[in-house]
């Protein structure tokens, strides 16, 4: 069959790319492949599948009929096997070839999977899309005791769930706090003791040796040597880009598929965005992998429009977290610890389990993160991704009374569109029911 | 489309428009009942921020590029095609605030109480949004976006 748009990927970027696509142009043909079976759906919600919260239908990032009515043709459930660059085509697992005018790598990652001894029992699961979800379900009624491998966003996740299926869960984190790629320590620590006050166990600067078994899961055996019964573990100490495609097809390649502010690999007609690619990152000012769902939608959007024949430039990404783990709400982004302190200056303050901290560099802010108070947090991304110089307000940032109003005039009035001349109010209610104070 | 823009040269900081946000989105639509009695009690879409005397409302921008909607985990949050307004579909939204942290105005608030993201509707129903019909200034107008 032929498409003039092929999208490999049913996720955020993916879909991203499909609803720009149908923006710009609305009878291209259109096809998304992805060899999950079911329709784009939330990841970010298979911890609410294994709770029980919501179903798949509850989960689906679009309605049921996005497909039939934006005129795609989704292919679900199948896999593709590999590219032909010169042809323009995609070979699919049942045989079928596509030929394509524009294709996008949305693939997403595969968890990485440690090979210790044991890793192969039954009861040894990842958790990053709704099978594994459903593989852990269906594991659930004869066990009472969990281990996870990695204190990462998926290893908080997952523990939540199942700590809400009532499920005794250690996690073993081989670094000294949790969550320390995406939050520094101070609020690592926080959610540390929100997750003990859960009845979590947590077990850092240590790694899982081997698990054993004899055919299911009985425990783990730390690197110290010490032993740790469970009935089952999940493996959650990371997520690698899936490149097998583009490696295979000869497209350029670092740690993920390497695109430019386009969104475009190095072969033209060939986009990527999402977990695979490695796009630009605003903060650091280089491509970087920032495998978190807005960036993939946003790549998604920006490699649409460019297949699409509209010139369009991704303003870059950078890591942004929101969690909401055990009633505790945190958002971090760009440097939350930035690796080098010297040149950067930092602001912060902490009171009433309220923590709040912005890094600076040069005056332009790197990083942020809130603990509890994330109300502002927003205004503080939005200096960050515009790379506004913060000079002459730093000091207001953290105030509580920190708003637009903070800003330099002209930045409000440019972000609220005030230009005074343009507005002029329209009459629009009854006039009994407008008390004129005005006196203009 | 149509939205609410802010005249800070004529707004005093009253408050009165967050006054009628909260009361239209109350339960009741009662002044008194809304801030007294409703429980939990629905928020006000509009902030109002003060600096001196300059001051002004800020209420979600129903941006062209919402990058709350780009950002929503779950599709909950959406741009409606016909209206331009950015909306929340209240059984989708997980409460997770990741809208929060992409809203360049801080236009979004946490509904703790409802586990629900708060934001301008620009009160469907009403001939006017109520923050602009109960300016006492003319300060907040429903204008006409610019032409990108």
């Amino acid at each position: 069959m032929r498409s003039k748009y092929l999208i490999i990927g049913n996720s955020a970027g993916g879909i991203g790319a499909a609803e720009a696509i149908r923006e710009v142009d609305k009878s291209g043909s259109l096809t998304i492949v992805s060899d999950e079976p079911y329709p784009a759906y939330s990841r970010p919600l298979i911890s609410k599948y294994l709770t029980g919260e919501r179903t798949l239908e509850g989960m689906l990032f679009r309605p049921a009929e996005f497909y039939s009515q934006n005129n795609i043709v989704s292919l679900l459930g199948k896999k593709v096997e590999g590219l032909g660059l010169e042809s323009h085509t995609a070979e699919l697992d049942g045989g079928e070839r596509i030929v394509w005018e524009k294709l996008l790598l949305a693939p997403g990652g595969m968890p990485i999977v440690p090979r210790i001894k044991g890793i192969g029992e039954r009861g040894v699961f990842t958790f990053t899309n709704l099978d594994d979800a459903k593989a852990i379900d269906g594991f659930l009624d004869n066990a009472s005791k969990a281990l996870v491998i990695g204190g990462g966003l998926i290893g908080i996740s997952v523990t939540e769930a199942l700590v809400k299926r009532g499920i005794e869960v250690t996690i073993v984190e081989m670094k000294e706090t949790i969550l320390n790629t995406i939050l520094d320590e101070q609020a690592s620590l926080m959610a540390e003791e929100a997750l003990r006050q859960a009845g979590v166990s947590i077990v850092t600067c240590h790694t899982v040796a081997e698990i054993s078994g004899g055919g299911v899961v009985r425990g783990v055996t730390l690197d110290d040597g010490r032993g740790i019964p469970c009935d089952l573990v999940v493996v959650a100490i990371g997520v690698a880009p899936r490149i097998e495609l583009a490696l295979g097809a000869g497209i350029k390649v670092n740690r993920g598929i390497v695109v430019d502010r386009y969104m475009a690999t190095n072969h033209p007609d060939v986009y990527s965005c999402g977990d695979a690619a490695e796009a630009y990152d605003f903060v650091y000012g280089v491509n970087r992998l920032t495998p978190i769902w807005p960036n993939a939608y946003v790549g998604g959007r920006i490699a649409g429009l460019n297949m699409a024949g509209i010139k369009a430039e991704y303003p870059g990404g950078t890591a942004m977290n929101s969690l909401n783990y055990f009633g505790l709400d945190i958002v971090a982004a760009g440097m939350a610890a930035p690796p080098d302190e010297d040149g950067c200056e930092v602001l912060s303050r902490q009171n009433n389990g309220i923590y709040q901290k912005v890094v600076l560099r040069d005056d332009l802010v790197m990083g942020m993160v809130f603990v509890r108070d994330i109300e502002r947090s927003g205004m503080i991304f939005s200096l960050m991704k515009d790379r506004v110089n913060v000079g002459s307000f730093k000091q207001a940032l953290l105030a509580d009374d920190f708003g637009l109003v903070s800003l330099p005039r002209e930045l409000w009035q440019e972000r609220l569109e005030t230009s005074p001349s343009r507005l002029v109010p329209q009459p629009a209610m009854p006039a009994e029911a407008v008390e004129d104070f005005a006196g203009e | 489309m149509k939205k609410v823009y802010v005249r800070e040269e004529v707004c005093i900081g009253c408050g009165l428009c967050q006054v009628y946000c909260h009361t239209e989105h109350s339960r009741s639509k009662d002044i008194i009942k809304a801030f007294k009695r409703e429980i939990p009690r629905l928020l006000p879409r509009i902030r109002v921020e003060r600096r001196g005397e300059v001051c002004f409302a800020v209420q979600c921008r129903h941006c062209a590029e919402p990058w709350c909607v780009y950002s929503c985990l779950t599709g909950a949050m959406r741009k409606d095609p016909a209206s331009g307004r950015v909306i929340v579909a209240a059984e989708s939204c997980i409460a997770c605030w990741t809208c929060l942290m992409a809203c360049p105005y801080g236009a979004l608030t946490r509904d703790t109480a409802n586990r629900i993201v708060a934001k301008c509707d620009l009160c469907p129903g009403q001939a006017m949004p109520v923050c602009v019909a109960n300016c006492p200034n003319e300060a907040l107008v429903l204008s006409e976006v610019e032409a990108k």
